[in-house]
């Protein structure tokens, strides 16, 4: 169609639909929406995320408020208030746990008790001496845990924790692993063995002497928590990296970016890393619950998060010994763990499709 | 490739040599040493017992002494095992991790590709949801965790398996390295099977498999013959340290089975600062991972034949 | 190509396979209750490995149990009092009137495991070694009772001969102490006094030697009611009956066997599986479960211990003892005992705990928020304004965590003061403690044998276990005055002012008295609540009972 202007062509082609063209970055998006799990996924791990930044404000409870004599109580339970008048001073009041009442009457026939049970359940009053006990309105909805303190609190602050700490040493060791692993492999030869005998190296140091040290030296810095398990997990990072490096570089459009000149940084960060952002991708999303463990091996070392303060991977653990007493206290922070999980791999996924050039139009 | 071998074996002397140099005197600088207790002996005691072990000695003349034995294959006295060498720790506790390491390696390889390739090959529908979801829950489910759950149904439950200990426990059907292995198995396995799905998605969105589609190549044919080498390439760089490591001994599965393995040797040695099992743990892991990455490499280089130039 | 690695790569891995299990073989014989009920042996976990098996370099409990299995002393433990001894390698003895010097018959029948007569001389020999400073024994400073002991071991006198152990004859012993000792048998119980096979120790070594082959189980001789069969490190000692004990026709089990197992709820699952007789512990969740469900399988036992927070007296305000006493009124002992041990632990009112025959334990700390306001009002900090954040320093262990975190929220609620929590791995928090590198750190006391000095002495002035930089010199004094007494009255009236004093400027925080709470087969005969758990293993029996589970 030559010698017609452009809007006169532009009008030829009729009812075609005018393409317009799209950055790497605009298409991902675009396919990112319609893939409704991914969303799914993105939306619910916002859910948890919010929920843990700003829930613990609203629980009513504080997450280290101790109950003593509540101990671990199930979900929902109702719970009793009991009032002991002393000789000096004022009435001290604790709380009990309803299923726990039985304990407190363990003198008294099977029959009194429930009939005492029975009393307090209408809401009325019992007096046992100096005791007074009533139902109170106090509930707590994921229960307590061995000291009495508020489960939910707990686990929306853990969660905090939890998710600051499998972000921030993701981030790193997905940096520092790409970084390591693209340029060892990339150049290859005598650097590439040296830097990944390196890596060797700090793969079989004694990761738990090295945290030690750190504590002691620094102190207990949180930003050193990010950075000891920030600095274990990019090793395998860079490997995966390395590998994939090596067998794209040989490929035919690198030859080509090689042989227009481009320089070695803009043949590895802008044509050899994009490429690879599906495996690192994958990986991240399973670094991060990784880490998330990790925290919570370190903090049964002594070394990591500091008591009262919690994480999932300290609740979980909690939980595991008392899993055969007291289920919630496990399963309860290790649901938000895997919610928390699957989100992020969804999104994973989502993402992995997404940027997946090769994928597309199908 | 003989050269190639040859030459990353050679690298293991350097290799060893900063690793034992920096972990000693990482676990010198620590705080605490091997001789304090809850019921403090007397400064005496401990002066003659630093006496007796040469930890007396300026810093730099103990590492001298040491690297001397190091390089006779004497790695020294074990501070915690009293009548016991570094070199005997080792030996009786490294069988135990071997062998739960093999076979959850294993394990982990076996439900890990299959899982992986299954939910690769129908991406996106049902058999890809399933299989995926499964290994999501196995990462969610950590080792501390899973342990404590498989002994209760196969030990105390089941009675198929033995809860704690390694030796004379044939009055159960299986053998007390099945339960830590399959604890370990399982949770590898879900790594795998996510990474070797990625890897598969990579592979089959690829030209060539296009191309053999439209010959007509039968599908599993695709799959197998075609697919899964270029597929199973990021595992494969993974699997070298995650076998060096399963065989070296998880302290976690060993302290909830109670198996004599050399993980719960490793930790309970930095926790009494007994510094020559320290370091010959530290040594041994390192050759495993030295050696392992570089079985890991060769296989890499086998299975793609664009990096063999 | 290819092939050939493949080939040799399966073959490598065969052969690993091949080696580790030929080196895992399962060799012993089977064992659960009802086999073991059978052939009577015994299945017990003192918790971790122990270290050695040497009397006299065995530091800590595990040590110590199966230690005693394998030899005895002069005297043994009785099975019903843990404050009386029966006769053991000794058949009778004589003190003089002040309880200093004391003569030992060593009984006729008197054998080592392979054979050799026990002589007096073994028991000059044996106390040598352990004096001997270069051995580096932990517990030297138990024999320092012994006139010119302690001379010895720091050099002073060259030849032992000087030391107040005679062998006047092979089967008499005399021993002159230091001063009137009138608790010595309870002390002679304890394993740093057993003698060793002098011909054993120095077939394998010097006398001062450490590590070497002796205890191996193919070369060590004792003089217990048993013999190590097989050790296999990290899992199991095997212990078989030792016919030439000198009371072997008393001994009902066949065996023993140490299990070592380190982790409480893996123990637990153990004995649920019928690995184990007894466990040695139990979960902190699971013990209100017990008592509840299998009141007849749980055991709970006072033990011998206190629990308590030291305090840095150097370090303000700790070295205000109305701000130490504040702390100590304000914590609520019953509400910790009751609604997080739940296992029939003692709220600790003073330090040493009860069971010392003669000695009333002290009834003095109470829960009374009031005057501890009080306190720390007179003391310059009223409703704890202006107090220094302080931090409670323990070892990593969920027990220490939940009672500090208790503990934590008990000072905030009742004295408005704010301490943060620390946990440090062990050997840190050894370090720290050693080095007064801490505010308020958590400790352990547990008697080593049943008088109330074994409490006491440790706060005097300068000694190595203190830690805290309290000293007072009438303390000091009066703990000296009673170590000369020869009136045992009058001796524990002196110890009782001196604790008594103690307590009226702590330098501790006193938490619990302890329990030994434990799970136990109905099989198991004649295991009798003591309060140091000290058991003469001659006594226990198994009947061949099927356990209602």
């Amino acid at each position: 169609m030559a010698g017609a202007s452009v809007p006169d062509q532009i009008a030829l082609l009729g009812d075609e639909q005018f393409v317009k063209g799209t950055s790497l970055w605009q298409d991902a998006w675009y396919r990112l929406r319609k893939n409704k799990l991914a969303l799914f996924g993105l939306a619910s791990f916002c859910f948890i995320a919010l929920v843990c930044i700003v829930g613990p404000f609203f629980t009513g409870y504080t997450y280290e408020e101790t109950e003593l004599s509540l101990k671990a109580s199930s979900p929902l339970d109702r719970i009793v208030l009991r009032t002991e008048t002393r000789k000096t001073g004022e009435p001290k009041r604790s709380f009990i746990a309803f299923s726990n009442l039985g304990d407190e009457f363990l003198e008294k026939s099977r029959d009194e008790r429930s009939t005492i049970e029975q009393k307090i359940r209408q809401g009325e009053k019992y007096e046992e001496g100096r005791f007074t006990y009533q139902l109170s309105a106090r509930r707590h909805f994921f229960g307590t845990d061995a000291l009495g303190r508020d489960l939910l609190t707990r686990v929306l602050v853990g969660g905090r924790i939890s998710l600051a700490v499998g972000f921030a040493a993701t981030i790193v060791s997905v940096v520092i692993g790409v970084l390591w692993g693209a340029t060892a492999g990339f150049m290859g030869g005598k650097f590439d063995s040296f830097m990944m005998r390196i890596a060797d190296i700090l793969y079989a140091l004694p990761f738990t002497i090295i945290v030690i040290l750190l504590m002691v030296l620094f102190g207990r810095n949180f930003i050193l928590l990010f950075v000891a398990i920030g600095a274990v997990e990019w090793l395998n990072m860079a490997r995966i990296v390395r590998g994939q490096i090596i067998s794209l570089k040989n490929q035919d459009f690198i030859e080509a970016a090689v042989s227009l000149g481009l320089s070695r940084t803009r043949i590895l960060l802008r044509h050899l890393v994009p490429n690879v952002t599906g495996p690192i991708i994958i990986y991240a999303t399973l670094t991060v619950p990784n880490v998330m463990l990790l925290e919570a091996v370190l903090s049964f070392l002594g070394l990591g998060v500091q008591p009262p303060l919690s994480s999932w991977g300290v609740l979980i653990d909690e939980g595991a010994r008392a899993m055969e007493t007291n289920p919630w206290l496990l399963w309860i922070p290790a649901a938000f763990f895997s919610l928390t999980l699957f989100s992020l791999n969804f999104v994973g996924d989502g993402l992995r499709d997404a940027l997946d050039p090769k994928s597309s139009k199908d | 490739m003989i050269k190639i071998i040859v030459g990353r074996l050679l690298q293991l002397v350097p290799v060893l040599w900063i690793l034992l140099t920096l972990t000693f005197f990482l676990s010198k600088v620590v705080p605490g040493g091997p001789f304090s207790a809850e019921r403090q002996a007397t400064p005496e005691v401990i002066a003659k017992l630093n006496e007796y072990y040469g930890l007396d000695k300026p810093l730099w003349q103990q590492y001298l002494s040491y690297l001397s034995r190091v390089v006779r294959f004497d790695f020294g006295p074990s501070y915690t095992y009293q009548t016991d060498s570094v070199n005997e720790v080792i030996a009786r506790a490294f069988p135990v991790s071997l062998l739960i390491g093999c076979l959850a390696f294993c394990i982990a390889l076996a439900l890990g590709v299959t899982a992986g390739v299954i939910a690769a090959v129908n991406k996106n529908k049902l058999w890809d949801y399933l299989p995926m979801s499964l290994a999501m829950a196995g990462i969610c489910v950590p080792t501390f965790v899973m342990g404590p759950i498989l002994a209760l149904t196969f030990g105390l439950g089941l009675k198929l398996a033995p809860v704690s200990g390694w030796y004379g426990l044939n009055y159960v059907p299986l053998h007390p390295m099945v339960m830590p292995a399959l604890t370990l198995g399982l949770f590898y396995a879900a790594y795998i099977a996510r990474l070797t799905r990625g890897g598969m998605l990579e592979v089959l969105n690829q030209d060539f498999i296009r191309t053999a589609r439209a010959k007509g190549v039968p599908d599993h044919q695709i799959i197998f013959k075609h697919a899964m080498r270029g597929g199973l390439l990021p595992i494969v760089a993974f699997l070298g340290p995650t076998f060096a490591g399963l065989i070296s001994g998880s302290f976690v599965v060993e302290k909830v089975f109670n198996v004599p393995g050399l993980g719960q040797e490793f930790i309970k040695s930095v926790f009494n600062r007994d510094y020559p099992l320290i370091l010959g743990t530290v040594v041994f892991f390192g050759v495993l991972i030295v050696i392992f990455n570089l079985v890991s490499d060769v296989l890499q280089a086998l299975m793609d034949p664009r990096t063999r130039k | 190509m290819k092939k050939l690695v493949l080939a040799v790569g399966l073959i490598l891995i065969g052969g690993l396979i091949w080696y580790a299990s030929s080196q895992t073989r399962t060799v012993a014989e089977s064992r659960t209750i009802e086999e073991a009920n059978r052939h009577k042996v015994l299945l017990l976990t003192e918790g971790s490995e122990p270290r050695t098996l040497d009397p006299q370099l065995a530091a800590g409990v595990p040590e110590h149990r199966i230690v005693v299995a394998l030899t005895v002393g002069l005297v043994e433990d009785d099975p019903n009092d843990q404050s009386k001894e029966i006769p053991g390698l000794a058949d009778r003895w004589e003190h003089n009137e002040d309880f200093s010097v004391w003569t030992f018959h060593i009984r006729e029948n008197a054998k080592w495991s392979n054979g050799d007569p026990v002589t007096a001389e073994d028991f000059v020999f044996s106390y040598k070694r352990i004096l001997t400073a270069s051995l580096g024994a932990p517990y030297s400073d138990a024999l320092f009772i012994i006139k010119g002991a302690e001379d010895y071991y720091h050099g002073k006198v060259k030849d032992f001969s000087q030391v107040g152990v005679k062998a006047l004859d092979d089967h008499t012993l005399r021993i002159e102490l230091a001063g009137p000792t009138p608790y010595f048998l309870s002390a002679l119980l304890h394993d740093s006094w057993y003698p060793v096979n002098p011909k054993t120790i120095l077939k394998f070594g010097a006398i001062d030697e450490r590590d070497t082959k002796w205890t191996r189980p193919e070369n060590y001789v004792g003089t217990g009611p048993f013999k190590i069969k097989a050790w296999r490190p990290n899992d199991v000692i095997e212990l078989e009956r030792n016919p030439l004990y000198w009371d072997a026709k008393t001994v009902k089990l066949n065996g023993i066997n140490f299990y070592s197992i380190e982790n409480e709820d893996t123990a637990d699952r153990a004995f649920w599986a019928g690995q184990l007789h007894k466990t040695l512990t139990i979960p902190l969740n699971k013990v209100p479960y017990y008592r509840r469900e299998h009141p007849d399988i749980i055991h709970l036992s006072p033990y011998e211990g206190v629990y308590f927070y030291r305090l840095n007296v150097e370090r303000k305000p700790l070295d205000n003892p109305k701000v130490r006493l504040a702390l100590n009124l304000a914590i609520d002992r019953e509400s910790i005992c009751r609604n997080i041990l739940r296992a029939d632990q003692k709220p600790a009112t003073g330090f040493t705990p009860p069971g010392m025959e003669g000695y009333k334990p002290l009834d003095v700390m109470h829960y009374d928020p009031e005057r501890a306001r009080q306190l720390l009002a007179e003391a310059g900090y009223p409703n704890g304004k202006g107090f220094p954040r302080m931090k409670i320093l323990f070892n990593t262990m969920e027990s220490h965590r939940t009672i500090a975190e208790a503990i934590q929220q008990m000072w905030k609620e009742e004295l408005n003061i704010d301490v943060g929590l620390e946990n440090q791995e062990w050997k840190v928090y050894l370090e720290s403690q050693n080095t007064f590198n801490y505010d308020i750190s958590r400790s352990a006391w547990i008697g080593d044998f049943m008088d109330p000095v074994t409490f006491l002495t440790l706060w005097m002035t300068g000694n190595g276990n203190n830690n805290t930089h309290w000293s007072n010199p009438k303390y000091d004094e009066l703990i000296r005055a009673a170590g000369q007494t020869g009136d045992p009255k009058a001796r524990l009236d002196l110890l009782h002012r001196a604790e008594k004093l103690f307590l009226s400027e702590p330098p501790v925080v006193l938490v619990y008295w302890y329990v030994r709470d434990y799970l136990m087969d109905p099989s198991v005969k004649n295991w009798n609540p003591l309060v140091l758990d000290n058991h003469n293993y001659k006594f226990i029996d198994l009947e061949s009972a099927s356990r209602p589970r």
